[in-house]
């Protein structure tokens, strides 16, 4: 157990012991080998991890322990005895039999290893190697034979086992098990014959499994895309934050050569521990794609895009940008600074409050929602870690925000933590979080929501952004956290939504969640940015500023790192008329129609920060120096002063220390009128949410990655199967006027008249091909 | 007057002893309704008192252990047998039940109702399919008698008892492991605490008993613990059985107190194979330190025989004579102890695949005078250094052996290969065995 678990509402109680001599008072509940960190007394060890359970397998941390004057007639496992009053423990350090312990253990554990660190991925970085040198004989008296094994073999397309070098630690079958709830590998045969193994009717296809090579302590097991790349001596590492998702995970981005080769988890006891999930560690590829624009651009005369130079680039974009009406689309993607950038930009260089960060399904009840409950709230990790009854509504943590997935089951696992789920059915997240699941046909959750009892001040509530699809739903969690007490968060899918929302790249609001139709709040923006009047209206969303340009109420756009599928499947059908200036990494369908665009710097390419689902910043500097790329604010910086109103952000520094310096409104907030339900009726209400691995921009490029993702099937209840005569595994046609989508079916407790199929895998999309996402009447039929 | 005492075996000559009615016949089950119209507390001092310990190889003290399962905790508790006897040369277990699986079936009876279990389970090893038969037949006729299931003998206890078959594994019978495998994992011990008493089989407060001692429950209840503990010696107390193989001329089990030495077993079982003479032997099974002939006057007990450097373990006692290579015996244990190793803990699984190495090269007069020093600092290393006591037992014959026989390592290098006729030690060989060649 580690100190850091210990709930601050608990007083500790504290032990004094010796180590090597030294007095030390730790919580009691410490492991020795912890006590001895503290000390700074390296204690040997491969199986012990602090978030993993004890286990005391490898015995490479024997030290002389005694209590009271009694002691141990031989060494103990410091990582799995816990500390008590008056223990006096002798280490390596200064235990000639300890020292000899964990040498003879040293000679045991290289006895079947084959010793391959000259081509092992480890070699550089591996605790055996390393330790083998500290704590070793540094010769092997062993000269018999090892045993072998093929090598390596697949436990999942991106997980390789290479079994002569594993040393039986069992770090990556617990982590399965006890972390990520998917204990799909375990330990097989016995004695040296031991062996990581699956179980072949289900492959390694946990969302987590790359913390498992992470946490090896030898090379065994590697990830496919990463083997044989790199020394991790040739590497240069840069910490980073990860933009797969609002989790706000800690990474590390390793680079070689100008080249991102791979990324890790970050260590961040408050956030992701650890740990973070695959498409963060692996779906890196996408910014080195041979689509990505690297040039500047302008559409010429001919109507095609032609290659410019920055200065003719930036100077189209400025004087179109000039002499109309323009609007500004963010996408969810922004880190916060680029945000502020884009929102300064529309307030203070297009005098307007039509700017929008929902690149997807919105609703102006959720707008007023995130300005009346969300903007500046802060609900932490932590209050996962004390809740007495967690809440999901519209949100399925294990693939649209894996980590809080993690820290739900770590609650689930150690204290029975209550889980509510209001989904439509028993996804596998629900099953391992135990969940009571309260059924819902997408739609008419608000009413559902409104039957929830039993909540506390010490209760969490947390909603995903898909539930502003659902009328009402947003109103009736605000009145059930109200009258409970119960705390509320709302977690987006993209890692830039909670920043774009905190510095008002939305129509209500300007930065630090000032209302735009408070005088005395806009006054405070006028000050700081230099202005003399701000607009006062409430500025169009994303869906009124698309209508807007197709009906000329706007004529031009600015629009960075927005996929227009995401929002519905003809947003830019006929926006050809309008001036579109659209700063980009990769071509799509919005660089189709631009007229000029400009490219921008990836995450791994640029500094910044995101703000994630707590709305806790989340820092990074830039791994990978790439001269011609630039974060999105100082392209945005050098537009405005060519349109000679300069909003003086030249660096993603200056970006973040005028946002900064704002602070958050501390006046009336905008009071909410809360939105009533309309009822959804019909035969079959289309239900769907993204998988965490599939058909996303960012997870482009990595093969491996994309074939652990779940498979796409179309969930439908018993009873819809027995009338179609199908069972698990057959196709089904789920289509309406707009379109078809195929899959094979899966039988599950769906309601009769619901059927659930992924947003946007690569065999179902739902916008692009159905024209909705949620909550509308399709139809299912056999295929 | 003979040294035996034949409490639990007393009745093995009888054809039918092994049925409900053989075993009625001769008293049994009467302890049984003595135990149920006792408290429950009082059975468990009554074992207590008698001061009768583990016989399965510990030697804990069994009422003690009783005592720690929590009472009054609204808990299920269960009640265990360890019957996967599966050490080389320990065949105390198989036997007893295969002659009289009632007295088990009764002390488990008992020994629930101590501790307020309503579940009891055997976990036999999967090999010895005889028994199971046998005792699964046992076990349907007691539940016919109403001695099993709801309502024993109209008492309001209920019990109900499972025959678990294991698949195979020497580590299912160290008692953590024993309950992962009958929880349907594979059996690896568990790290302690928590012990078993406090949560085991399913977390569960759990009592796991070896099958001899939960055997020896009843004829306390019925004799009272004061003429139990009048025998054996003082701190070891009672009766047990001692089961003599290899180079003898009557193997097989002795039931007698604790305390009687090898020599007075050696002349109840009419001595050493004919024209020969002890070379070495196990006190408790292969995984106790060797004894040798200086050794023949040790007390049997658990004191007497840990005094002398071994432990009284299972009272496997296997007798080697002469004609036996000390590098082959040894060896063959080793392979043992590798084969069975579980895997989880570096020392064993290393250790032992490293040891059969050397031993093999030994045997075959390949290495040099320092193998022998290497072989006895690994075993230091391995030695009190695992997870568990498995390899502990693996160390404790090289160990022992090298220690009264490091002469005839030695000349297996200086002879280029093993000095015996390997024949001559077989039991099959009753003349012309020369020993050396």
């Amino acid at each position: 157990m580690s100190t850091q678990e210990v709930s601050s509402d608990v007083t500790l109680e504290l032990i004094t012991l010796t180590i090597d001599g030294f007095e030390i008072t730790v919580p009691k509940g410490t492991l020795v080998i912890r006590a001895a960190e503290k000390l700074g007394i390296q204690i040997p060890r491969f199986c012990d991890h602090p978030l993993l359970d004890p286990v005391g397998a490898c015995r490479q941390c024997l030290v002389d322990i005694e209590i009271n004057g009694r002691k141990f007639p031989k060494p103990q496992a410091s990582c799995t005895i816990p500390v008590e009053t008056g223990m006096v423990v002798n280490t390596q350090l200064t235990s000639s039999v300890a020292d000899k312990a964990q040498k003879g253990i040293m000679e045991f554990l290289l006895v079947n290893h084959p010793l391959d660190c000259p081509v092992c991925d480890k070699g550089g970085e591996c605790p055996l190697q390393n330790q083998a040198m500290s704590n070793g004989n540094g010769e092997s008296r062993f000269d018999g034979y090892k045993r072998t094994f093929e090598k390596p073999i697949n436990i999942s397309a991106q997980v390789l086992l290479d079994r002569e070098r594993c040393i039986l630690c069992a770090r990556c079958t617990r982590f399965s098990e006890e972390i990520a709830g998917d204990p799909f590998i375990t330990l097989n045969e016995r004695g040296a014959l031991q062996q990581v193994g699956i179980y072949e009717e289900k492959p390694f296809d946990s969302y987590f499994s790359g913390n498992t090579v992470q946490i090896c302590p030898v090379g065994a097991l590697t990830g496919a895309s990463y083997r044989f790349r790199a020394r991790p001596f040739d590497l240069v590492s840069t910490p980073s934050a990860c933009e797969h998702c609002a989790s706000g995970c800690d990474m590390r981005t390793d680079v070689r050569r100008g080249k991102t080769l791979r990324r890790l988890a970050g260590d961040d006891a408050q956030v992701n521990e650890e740990w973070n999930c695959d498409k963060g560690r692996w779906a890196f590829k996408y910014a080195t794609a041979s689509d990505r624009i690297k040039t500047p651009m302008v559409r010429g005369s001919d109507g095609q895009l032609h290659e410019a130079s920055w200065p003719e680039a930036l100077a189209t974009a400025a004087a179109g940008l000039s002499v109309s009406r323009a609007a500004v689309l963010v996408g969810g993607r922004a880190t916060v600074e680029d945000a502020y950038g884009y929102s300064k930009f529309a307030r203070v260089v297009l005098n307007t409050n039509d700017i929008d960060f929902r690149a997807r399904v919105h609703t102006d009840e959720e707008r007023d929602f995130l300005g009346s409950a969300i903007v500046g709230v802060q609900v932490n990790y932590s209050a996962i870690d004390r809740a007495d009854h967690l809440v999901l509504i519209g949100f399925e943590p294990e693939d649209e925000s894996p980590i809080v997935f993690l820290r739900a089951f770590k609650q689930v696992r150690k204290r029975r933590l209550k889980v509510t789920t209001i989904a439509p059915f028993t996804s596998r997240g629900s099953n391992k979080l135990n969940a009571e699941v309260v059924k819902s046909v997408a739609g008419n959750e608000a009413q559902l929501i409104a039957k929830i009892s039993g909540l506390t001040s010490k209760s969490v509530i947390l909603v995903g952004e898909r539930l502003c699809e659902s009328s009402g739903a947003l109103s009736a969690t605000l009145a059930l956290s109200q009258s409970s007490g119960a705390k509320l968060a709302w977690i987006p899918r993209r890692a830039g939504e909670r920043g774009a929302l905190e510095v008002g790249a939305i129509g209500t609001l300007l930065p630090g969640g000032r209302p735009v139709n408070n005088a005395s709040a806009r006054v405070d923006m006028q000050s700081a940015w230099g202005v003399k009047s701000l607009p006062e209206n409430i500025g169009r969303t994303t869906s009124e500023i698309i209508e807007g340009l197709h009906n000329g109420d706007i004529d031009s756009l600015l629009v960075g790192g927005v996929d227009p599928l995401d929002i519905s499947s003809d947003a830019i059908a006929g926006l050809e008329k309008a001036f579109v200036v659209s700063l980009e990494m990769r071509h799509s369908a919005i660089t189709e129609i631009a007229n000029v665009v400009l490219p921008i710097a990836a995450v791994v390419e640029k500094s910044g920060s995101f703000l994630d689902w707590e709305g806790r910043a989340r820092a990074f500097e830039s791994a990978v120096d790439v001269p011609d790329l630039r974060s999105d604010v100082r392209i945005l910086s050098i537009i405005a002063d060519q349109m000679g109103k300069p909003i003086n952000l030249p660096t993603v520094a200056a970006a973040a220390k005028e946002f900064l310096a704002l602070g958050n409104w501390d006046g009336a907030r905008a009071p909410f009128t809360p939105t009533s339900a309309t009822l959804i009726s019909g035969d079959t209400i289309l239900a769907s949410w993204r998988l965490l691995l599939d058909a996303g921009s960012l997870q482009d490029g990595e093969t491996n990655l994309a074939n652990t993702a779940h498979p796409s099937v179309a969930v439908i209840s018993t009873d819809r199967a027995e009338k179609l005569g199908i069972k698990t595994g057959d196709s089904v046609r789920v289509f309406n006027e707009r379109g078809a989508i195929t899959l094979p079916c899966e039988i599950k407790d769906i309601e009769n008249n619901s059927v659930w199929i992924p947003r946007n895998s690569h065999t179902s999309k739902t916008i692009a091909t159905l024209g909705v996402a949620s909550g509308a009447s399709v139809s299912v039929v056999k295929a | 007057m003979s040294k035996l005492m034949p409490v639990l075996s007393a009745h093995w000559d009888e054809k039918d002893s092994f049925t409900f009615a053989g075993y009625k016949r001769n008293g049994g089950y009467k302890a049984l309704e003595k135990a149920l119209a006792m408290e429950p507390d009082a059975v468990i001092q009554s074992v207590k008192d008698s001061g009768l310990r583990g016989r399965g190889g510990a030697g804990f003290p069994t009422g003690m252990k009783w005592s720690f399962i929590p009472q009054g905790d609204n808990k299920e508790h269960y009640f265990v047998v360890n019957a996967d006897e599966s050490e080389p040369g320990t065949c105390k277990d198989t036997p007893l039940l295969m002659a009289n699986p009632h007295v088990l079936i009764e002390g488990i009876i008992i020994g629930s109702y101590a501790i307020r279990a309503n579940y009891a389970f055997i976990y036999i090893r999967g090999e010895v399919a005889h028994v199971i038969r046998r005792m699964q037949q046992a076990i349907e006729d007691a539940y016919k008698a109403g001695l099993l299931g709801k309502n024993i003998l109209g008492t309001g206890f209920d019990l109900e008892l499972v025959l678990h078959v294991g698949a195979g594994a020497y580590i299912c019978g160290e008692e953590t492991a024993l309950l992962d495998s009958l929880e349907g994992f594979r059996g690896q011990p568990r790290l302690r605490p928590p012990f078993p008493a406090i949560a085991g089989l399913y977390a569960r407060p759990t009592i796991v008993n070896n099958v001899e001692t939960v055997a020896s429950v009843p004829s306390i209840i019925e004799h009272g613990p004061e003429w139990f503990a009048a025998i054996g010696t003082e701190k070891s107390k009672g009766y047990t059985l001692y089961s003599l193989s290899g180079h003898v001329n009557n193997a097989g089990q002795f039931e007698a107190p604790l305390g009687i030495t090898l020599r007075e077993i050696l002349e109840l079982a009419g001595g050493i194979r004919d024209g020969h003479k002890l070379k070495f032997w196990t006190p408790g099974g292969s995984s106790t330190p060797l004894f040798t002939d200086a050794h023949l006057d040790t007390p049997l007990d658990y004191e007497g025989v840990s005094n002398a450097g071994s432990m009284l373990g299972t009272k496997a006692l296997q007798i080697f004579d002469e004609t036996t290579c000390i590098v082959r015996a040894v060896l063959r244990w080793t392979e043992f102890y590798k084969h069975e190793s579980c895997g989880k803990c570096t020392p064993c699984r290393e250790g032992t695949w490293w040891l059969v190495q050397i031993l093999k090269d030994l045997e075959h007069g390949k290495g040099t005078p320092e193998d022998l020093d290497k072989l006895l600092d690994l075993c230091d290393n391995i030695m009190g250094r695992s997870f568990c006591a498995l390899a502990d037992g693996a160390a404790s014959p090289i160990i022992s052996s090298i220690q009264y026989f490091k002469d005839e390592y030695l000349q297996h290098l200086t002879t280029g290969g093993c000095p015996f006729d390997d024949e001559a030690s077989t039991k099959f060989v009753t003349s012309n065995v020369g020993g050396v060649k």
